[in-house]
């Protein structure tokens, strides 16, 4: 496999991909949204329990590629616990570091650091950010589905 | 180019193109994406270059000499055109952007002046969005009824369930001739028959069939049938329309504005003659007159050449899938026309197009505009391998190594 498949399959994102974590329907979500690949087809809705401005939980449902499955279940896993506003800036983040040209550092034991390699892969972008797209949307009120396009 | 000694000629057809010899990812390019849109040869390339060279400018409107030899290599286009589909008369051959243009055309003229409330237009499952949508829209302007004729297990189009919707009710029956997702080719003579004896008008959306096999719309009987010129080896932003002359008679102009008129005031405006009539504003010169290009390059080869070849790969191909594990083929029919569309078991095919791509094979993922195809399966997208006349069994062997990969990658 060519260096850079390598570094976009990596065995943490296929790991994820294959047995993510926060699956399923949240029955207790305060705010939830929809989010929407119409070019590919892929579906995702996020759900989210808020306690004041803490995220007390998050899960997803998607129907998608590895990418966005991994990214939705790594993401799952990181917001959990965080303020909302915590929440907001890891997502600003997450667009620098595979859209800016000029990305931030990483830290070693960056969470988001594992999904960094979908930069090489300018068609695949959108998959990384749906999920992350559709959780802002929830926080936002989620009345309208997120959509790719 | 004649076909030499019967052998398929394809070291030469493959150097006629000049995209192919180009490198993907490092890799040289394997492009089986030729259903979504095919690569132009040098002829067509160099027409379109010749064009704004030496003979180009607007049609029908100058009388000086560029104006006349642009209208007259536009003209003989048409003829080209009107050879490839053996339609009956020049004028039946309608320069529109696209598929999608005509089919909107048709939709859009024939269909307000055509249908009314209770009126029935049948598609089938196997329609791309662009035979679909335009129908809504009129029935949605008309008060007809869309029904549709359900496809098997294998992606055939089912006979008998399209003969228990055809009624007296039906007034267009609008069907694919080739499935763009599965490849299935639809039985369309008998299509027509029957519609035609319950005084229905057909439509046949032509895009998967003229580059694959050759079409001859007397013989058929259709009404109306279009296709693109992109995916014929000719530019993108052309596409025809053929239509019977009486129907196209009888129908309003689609859009307004030059070249369609006859006369305007602002009391009355008449319509120019066929196929003027609907073609309203400038159109795409340099492309209608390379698309004729490609018209001659196709027949240079020779439909049965071409349909042979390609039949060896799709068979070729099917084969060598059907003996991998985890592969799911959707679309099995006995009739298949140069499309295959695949599963690999628990991987979603945009990530199995993203690491083919990165062995410089080029596919297509997602749902191929063809939705409803993909909800009979149960499935949000396939990868589709389609063939092209220049495309080789070491292509396909390709194909195969870069699905091993992918098994390799998730497994
Ligand atoms: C069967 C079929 N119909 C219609 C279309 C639409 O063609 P175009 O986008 O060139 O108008 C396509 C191409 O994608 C097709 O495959």
């Amino acid at each position: 496999m060519s260096t850079d498949l390598r570094d976009l399959y990596q065995e943490i994102i296929l790991d994820h991909s294959r047995k993510p974590h926060n699956s399923g329907h949240l029955d207790e979500a305060t705010c939830e949204a929809q989010g929407n690949n119409p070019l590919c087809g892929d579906r995702i809705s996020v759900y989210v329990k808020l306690d004041g401005d803490r995220i007390q939980d998050a899960m997803f449902e998607a129907r998608g590629c590895a990418i966005s499955v991994a990214s939705a279940s790594m993401m799952t896993d990181m917001i959990k616990g965080m303020t909302v506003d915590d929440a907001k800036a890891a997502h600003a983040r997450f667009l620098e570091l595979i859209t800016d040209d000029d990305p931030p550092q990483l830290a070693d034991d960056d969470q988001l650091a594992a999904l960094i390699g979908v930069r090489d892969f300018p068609t695949r972008i959108k998959c990384a950010t749906l999920p992350w797209q559709t959780f802002s949307a929830a926080l936002d009120g989620g009345a309208d589905e997120v959509t790719t396009e | 180019m004649n076909v030499i000694n019967g052998g398929y000629p394809i070291d030469e057809i493959r150097k006629d193109f000049p995209i192919l010899s180009e490198q993907v990812h490092g890799k040289p390019l394997v492009y089986l994406d030729n259903g979504a849109s095919a690569h132009k040869p040098s002829t067509v390339i160099e027409q379109i270059k010749r064009t704004y060279e030496t003979g180009y400018a607007n049609v029908h409107r100058g009388v000086h000499h560029l104006s006349q030899i642009a209208t007259d290599a536009m003209e003989n286009a048409r003829r080209k055109t009107q050879d490839l589909l053996n339609a009956a008369d020049e004028k039946e051959i309608i320069f529109v952007r696209g598929a999608t243009e005509g089919i909107n055309l048709v939709a859009s003229s024939w269909g307000r002046a055509n249908l009314k409330e209770g009126d029935e237009i049948i598609l089938s499952v196997l329609e791309h969005h662009s035979n679909i949508v335009p129908w809504q829209i009129v029935a949605e302007q008309t008060g007809a009824i869309v029904k549709v004729v359900p496809i098997g297990d294998d992606g055939t189009f089912l006979m008998e369930d399209y003969k228990k919707l055809l009624s007296d009710r039906t007034k267009m029956v609008a069907v694919t001739h080739v499935s763009n997702a599965l490849g299935t080719v639809v039985p369309v003579t008998d299509v027509i028959r029957l519609a035609h004896e319950q005084g229905a008008v057909v439509l046949l959306d032509g895009c998967q069939a003229v580059p694959h096999i050759s079409v001859d719309v007397q013989a058929l009987d259709v009404d109306f049938y279009v296709f693109s010129g992109h995916k014929l080896y000719g530019p993108s932003g052309i596409g025809i329309l053929y239509g019977k002359e009486a129907l196209l008679e009888l129908m309003p102009p689609y859009q307004g504005g030059g070249e369609m008129i006859d006369r305007v005031t602002f009391e009355k405006t008449t319509y120019a003659e066929l196929p003027f009539k609907f073609e309203a504003g400038t159109p795409h010169i340099a492309g209608i007159i390379a698309l004729g290009s490609a018209i001659d390059y196709v027949t240079g080869i020779g439909f049965d050449a071409i349909t042979a070849h390609e039949h060896d790969l799709l068979e070729y191909a099917t084969e060598r899938l059907q003996s991998m594990n985890t592969i799911d083929i959707l679309g099995t029919a006995p009739e298949k026309a140069a499309i295959l569309s695949f599963n690999i078991e628990d991987v979603h095919p945009h990530d199995v197009g993203t690491i083919l791509d990165h062995s410089g094979i080029a596919v297509r993922t997602g749902h191929h505009c063809a939705q409803p195809v993909m909800d009979r399966f149960d499935v949000a997208a396939t990868v589709r391998a389609s063939f092209g006349l220049y495309n080789t069994h070491d292509e396909v062997d390709a194909l195969i190594e870069g699905v091993r990969k992918v098994q390799e990658i998730f497994a």
